[in-house]
């Protein structure tokens, strides 16, 4: 038999070396793991344009393509610019911006900084615009790629943690995303529509014209609506600084 | 004491050597033990993350194995199952915080399955019955032999799940075009957990009716 005194103290040791152990990995591994998730980001935002990258490459293909790293705020005032690995405005990356945290701030104070990427590419300039959302099971993000008209979507990426496999994960697939390539996010009378997922195929509605949806996926209506509402309410936060853009432009 | 005793038994004696051999088909944890089958249902939708979840459980099996077997004098059994636990969850997280590290494509897969090694019967089943009354080598034995027991229904679940519902093996395309042509479907039926189970049962099925011995007799 063991006497408590024991079992006491081999339990502490056995947790503190077990404690040492795990949080010893940890550190070792954090830079490693911190670079995959940087990369996935990178990764993300260039696929919006099509521009497809091995992950060993894709810091030099971002820095290539991405022109400016600009950050907004809700009223749509530049705060911070980011170009050629140098600050020429405010001193806050695009790419470090958390858009989850921002996202709660904007819907609790009204207040949030919106990260945004210019890409040059194909002697166009695309603006990509990070989304985060709600899906079916968990969370879902991606990226929207804008053309320089800031009408026309020049492609989309998704990705999920958790979407069913074969019904809502298909958002992730080539076959859905390129349904968006060309949409437009206003209408003729300039007011913001967005782009829709429509369930049961757009063709087969009057409500929402086909230049303003896309196709659903049978069995993934749920997800479908959740990224639906998720370009819907992303892209709403940067409608100051686009009408700040055009009426710069038509001075 | 008696001199056949001292005399070192060598290292893959017979009776080690069932050890391993044993757990791969009449003892299989999966089909025989009827353990972890939650996870076989789950991360066995395509091959590779299959094999990574084999591999993992190897690792955590037979490190975990061992670990409790040099332990097993000093664990008092009170506690015996809380230290068990810890060892499984540190081998689990460490193994965890690697695949983050190193194959961060297939960890994204795996996600919170590779945390849930914690939970997967098998591990506590065997530390129970085996690690703990046994010396060091033989656990990491029963260890390894399990653990590739389950490893291996996985696998073969996982390459009838992938070749069946997406027509690929380890993400290559093995259906030819020119079957889609003919109207040929990839069965997206196959995508879901409950294939994993009719598949699996399958195996079973299988299995039983080579080795009479495995039938019920009631």
């Amino acid at each position: 038999m063991f006497s408590n005194k024991y079992i006491f103290i081999y339990s502490a040791v056995m947790v503190f070396i077990v404690a040492l152990v795990l949080s010893l990995v940890a550190t070792f591994l954090q830079p490693k793991q911190q670079e995959n998730i940087d990369n996935e980001k990178k990764k993300n935002i260039l696929a919006s344009v099509q521009i497809t990258a091995q992950t060993k490459e894709v810091s030099k293909l971002f820095e290539k393509y991405v022109k400016r790293e600009i950050v907004v705020d809700e009223t749509g005032a530049i705060v911070s610019i980011f170009e050629n690995n140098n600050f020429t405005q405010g001193n806050l990356r695009a790419f470090d911006i958390n858009l989850r945290e921002q996202l709660k701030n904007i819907a609790t104070s009204g207040k949030a900084l919106l990260p945004l990427f210019e890409i040059e590419y194909n002697n166009s300039i695309f603006k990509v615009i990070p989304l985060y959302g709600k899906g079916l099971w968990g969370p879902i993000w991606g990226t929207i790629a804008l053309k320089s008209d800031l009408r026309t979507v020049a492609g989309v990426t998704f990705s999920h943690k958790a979407e069913t496999p074969g019904l809502g994960a298909e958002i992730i697939t080539e076959a859905f995303t390129s349904q968006f390539i060309n949409k437009q996010i206003f209408n003729e009378n300039d007011e913001f529509v967005s782009v829709r997922i429509v369930k049961g195929g757009v063709s087969n509605q009057q409500k929402i014209p086909e230049i303003h949806g896309v196709d659903g996926i049978s069995g993934g209506t749920i997800t479908c609506d959740g990224t639906s509402e998720m370009i819907y309410s992303n892209l709403k936060n940067y409608l100051p600084y686009f009408e700040k853009i055009i009426k710069d432009e038509s001075k | 004491m008696n001199p056949n005793n001292n005399k070192r038994e060598p290292l893959f004696s017979k009776r080690n050597f069932k050890l391993i051999t044993q757990p791969l088909n009449k003892d299989n944890p999966i089909t025989i033990q009827v353990l972890g089958i939650c996870s076989a249902l789950a991360i066995t939708v395509k091959l590779k993350p299959s094999v990574v979840m084999a591999i993992s459980v190897i690792i955590v099996l037979a490190l975990s194995n061992v670990f409790v077997s040099l332990l097993r004098k000093t664990i008092p059994s009170r506690i015996r199952i809380i230290v068990q636990l810890t060892i499984i969850a540190m081998l689990v997280i460490l193994v965890d915080q690697f695949l983050k590290a190193y194959v961060f494509e297939i960890s994204k897969q795996l996600s919170v399955f590779v945390g849930l090694i914690i939970t997967n019967c098998i591990l506590m089943g065997r530390l129970e019955a085996f690690a703990m009354q046994n010396k060091p080598w033989q656990s990491f034995l029963d260890g390894i032999g399990n653990s590739v027991g389950y490893g291996l229904i996985l696998v073969i679940v996982g390459f009838f799940r992938e070749l069946l519902g997406s027509g690929t093996l380890w993400d290559i395309p093995v259906i030819p075009q020119m079957a889609y042509n003919l109207g040929y479907f990839n069965n997206s039926f196959m995508l879901l957990p409950p294939m994993a189970l009719i598949i699996t049962g399958t195996i079973i099925w299988i299995q039983r009716a080579r080795n009479k011995d495995l039938i019920d007799k009631s």
